[in-house]
C-alpha cells in the first residue's frame, strides 16, 4: 500500500488545506499526475503524485487543514490487491482513518490560541470551522460546539449553515466578504514570509557581492532577435538573465542546492526559483525547472506561463518544492540594486536591479551604456566571497555573448 | 474607431492585467507605468492584448513612444487609420 502524503509545497509551508480531489477511488494514477488541489497560505497548488498506483482510499477531507506529512490517500501499487475485509473506498479502515483525525485534533489545539489571543472564557473554534463560518456567514455564537471541550468543529458549522435560519443573520455584501477573505489571505501570507525570512536571517550567515554588468551586447542582440519574432514570441531581457544564471551555476555548483542536516547537499538539476510579486501584495518564487537545458524561446514561454499561473493561483507542487536557488529581478520599474534574503534551505540568491543607462569607463574612455547591477547573496557556510565574485564574473562573461545563450 | 472606443479597449486590457486600477483616477497625460504597477511582463501582455483585440502590430522599436495612455490611444488610432 502506498501512502500519499501532503508534501511541503515550499520550504516555508507546514500545513495545507485540501480544496479538491482530482482523482476518485479506483482511478489509476500516473507519475506526475495532479491528484489534489491544496491551499497554502500563499496560493492554491496542484499536488502531483510521484508514485504510480490505483486509488484505494481518499482519507483527507475537503476543507480541512492538515500538517505536512499527513497521509491524504492510499494507493495500491501495481499487482497489489486490497486487504481482505475492506471494500474498495470503504470507510471501515480504522487505522488510517484515525491518523488524520488525531492530526486535526492537534491542529485545533495548536493554532487556535494564536489565532484568537483574547481573554479567558474564549470558545474553542477550529480554524477550518472559523473560515467556513466566515464564508457561509454563520454566526459562531449561535452554534453549540460538539468537539472536545465544547469546541466548534467544521461539522457544527456545516450543520448550522444547512439549517434554516431562525433569526435573520446580518447579510454582508459579497464585496465585503471578498475583501475580508482577501485581507485574511494577505495576513496569512505575510506570516509565512515572516517565518521563512526570520529563519533565514537567524540561521544563514549571508555574504553579499555585487557586479555592474554592461548589457549593450545583450540588449542589441535581443532587439535584432525580436524584430523577426511575432509579438507573442518576443523575448524579454529577464529570460536572457535567467538563462545566463543557469549556465553560470553549472560551473559553481556550491551555489545550487540545499543546506540540510548540518551540511550542503548539491543538486544536479538547476531549478531557478523566480520571485514573482503578486498584485495584492506578497510574493511567490516557483521554479523554472532545469533552466540550463532549455532554449531561450522555451524558457521565455515557460516564464510567461509561470507568471500567469502564479497570479492565477494554479502552480504545480514540483514548481513549489523544487527550486534550488532563487533569482529576483526588480525589472525596469525597480531600484538600482537588490541584496536578497536567501530562501532556506537554499544557499544562494541572485538579484538583478533595474537596467538603466549609466556612464561606463572603459579603455581610458567614457561612454553611456545600459547596465544592470547584479548581486549575489550566498550562504557563507557553503561558499566564500571569492567564489561568489567569480560566479558574478562568469555571469558577466556569459551575458556578453548572448548568442551562445540561445540554445 | 473613435478615440473614446480605442481608450475603452485600452482600459479594458489594462484592467485584465491590473484589476486593482481605479480607472477614474488614471491620468491620460501622465506616465502610465508610474500610475499602474506594471512590470516588463505585464507591459508585454498589455501590448499583446491590444494587438489581439485591435489586430495592430506594435514593433518593439515603438515601445518607447508609448508612455502615457494618451500616447497609446494616439498611436493605435494612427495605426488603425493607416491599416
Amino acid at each position: 500500500m502506498i501512502e500519499f502524503k501532503l508534501p511541503a509545497l515550499g520550504s516555508d509551508m507546514d500545513e495545507g488545506t485540501l480544496l479538491e480531489w482530482k482523482v476518485g477511488v479506483g482511478d489509476t494514477v500516473k507519475k506526475g499526475q495532479v491528484v489534489a488541489v491544496v491551499d497554502t497560505t500563499k496560493t492554491a497548488v496542484d499536488v502531483e503524485s510521484w508514485q504510480e498506483g490505483t486509488v484505494h482510499q481518499l482519507i483527507a477531507e475537503i476543507g480541512r487543514k492538515m500538517p505536512v506529512g499527513t497521509v491524504m490517500a492510499l494507493l495500491l501499487a501495481a499487482g497489489e490487491t486490497a486487504p481482505a475485509g475492506v471494500g474498495v473506498g470503504g470507510t471501515a479502515m480504522p487505522v488510517p482513518k484515525a491518523a488524520p483525525a488525531v492530526a486535526a485534533a492537534a491542529l485545533v489545539a495548536a493554532p487556535a490560541p494564536a489565532a484568537a489571543p483574547t481573554g479567558p472564557g474564549r470558545r474553542m473554534i477550529s480554524p477550518a470551522a472559523r473560515k467556513h463560518a466566515e464564508e457561509k456567514g454563520v454566526d459562531l455564537d449561535s452554534i453549540t460546539g460538539t468537539g472536545p471541550h465544547g469546541a466548534v468543529t467544521l461539522e457544527d458549522v456545516e450543520k448550522a449553515a444547512a439549517a434554516p435560519r431562525a433569526a435573520p443573520v446580518v447579510e454582508k455584501s459579497a464585496a465585503q466578504m471578498a475583501a475580508a477573505q482577501q485581507a485574511a489571505k494577505t495576513a496569512d501570507m505575510r506570516k509565512t514570509i515572516a517565518a521563512a525570512m526570520s529563519r533565514s536571517k537567524r540561521e544563514i550567515p549571508h555574504y553579499y557581492v555585487a557586479e555592474d554588468i554592461p548589457l549593450a551586447n545583450a540588449l542589441a542582440w535581443l532587439q535584432v532577435a525580436n524584430v523577426q519574432r511575432p509579438m507573442a514570441e518576443r523575448l524579454l531581457p529577464a529570460a536572457l538573465l535567467l538563462k545566463a544564471v543557469a549556465m553560470a551555476l553549472k560551473r559553481y555548483p556550491e551555489l545550487n542546492g540545499y543546506w540540510r542536516d548540518g551540511g550542503f547537499v548539491p543538486v544536479a538539476a538547476i531549478n531557478l526559483g523566480v520571485a514573482i510579486s503578486l498584485r495584492q501584495g506578497g510574493l511567490i518564487a516557483p521554479a523554472l525547472l532545469q533552466a540550463d537545458s532549455k532554449p531561450l524561446t522555451v524558457l521565455m514561454q515557460e516564464l510567461t506561463d509561470l507568471v500567469k499561473r502564479t497570479r492565477a493561483g494554479s502552480l504545480r507542487s514540483s514548481e513549489m518544492n523544487e527550486p534550488t536557488i532563487t533569482v529576483t529581478n526588480l525589472g525596469d520599474q525597480g531600484s538600482n540594486s537588490v541584496f536578497g534574503v536567501i530562501t532556506p534551505p537554499q544557499v544562494a540568491l541572485v538579484g538583478f536591479g533595474r537596467v538603466a543607462e549609466r556612464p561606463w569607463a572603459e579603455n581610458g574612455g567614457l561612454k553611456v551604456l545600459p547596465v544592470v547591477t547584479t548581486s549575489l547573496s550566498a550562504d557563507h557556510r557553503v561558499s566564500d566571497g571569492h567564489r561568489g565574485a567569480l560566479f558574478l564574473l562568469e555571469l558577466n562573461e556569459l551575458l556578453q555573448h548572448p548568442e551562445d545563450l540561445e540554445k | 474607431m473613435t478615440d473614446a472606443e480605442i481608450r475603452a479597449v485600452a482600459l479594458a486590457t489594462l484592467l485584465s492585467i491590473a484589476p486593482e486600477v481605479e480607472v477614474d483616477e488614471l491620468r491620460g497625460d501622465r506616465t502610465l507605468r508610474s500610475q499602474v504597477d506594471l512590470d516588463s511582463m505585464d507591459w508585454l501582455n498589455f501590448l499583446l492584448g491590444l494587438h489581439e483585440k485591435l489586430k495592430v502590430e506594435i514593433p518593439e522599436a515603438d515601445y518607447a513612444k508609448l508612455i502615457t495612455l494618451d500616447d497609446v490611444v494616439a498611436y493605435l488610432q494612427k495605426k488603425l487609420g493607416a491599416g
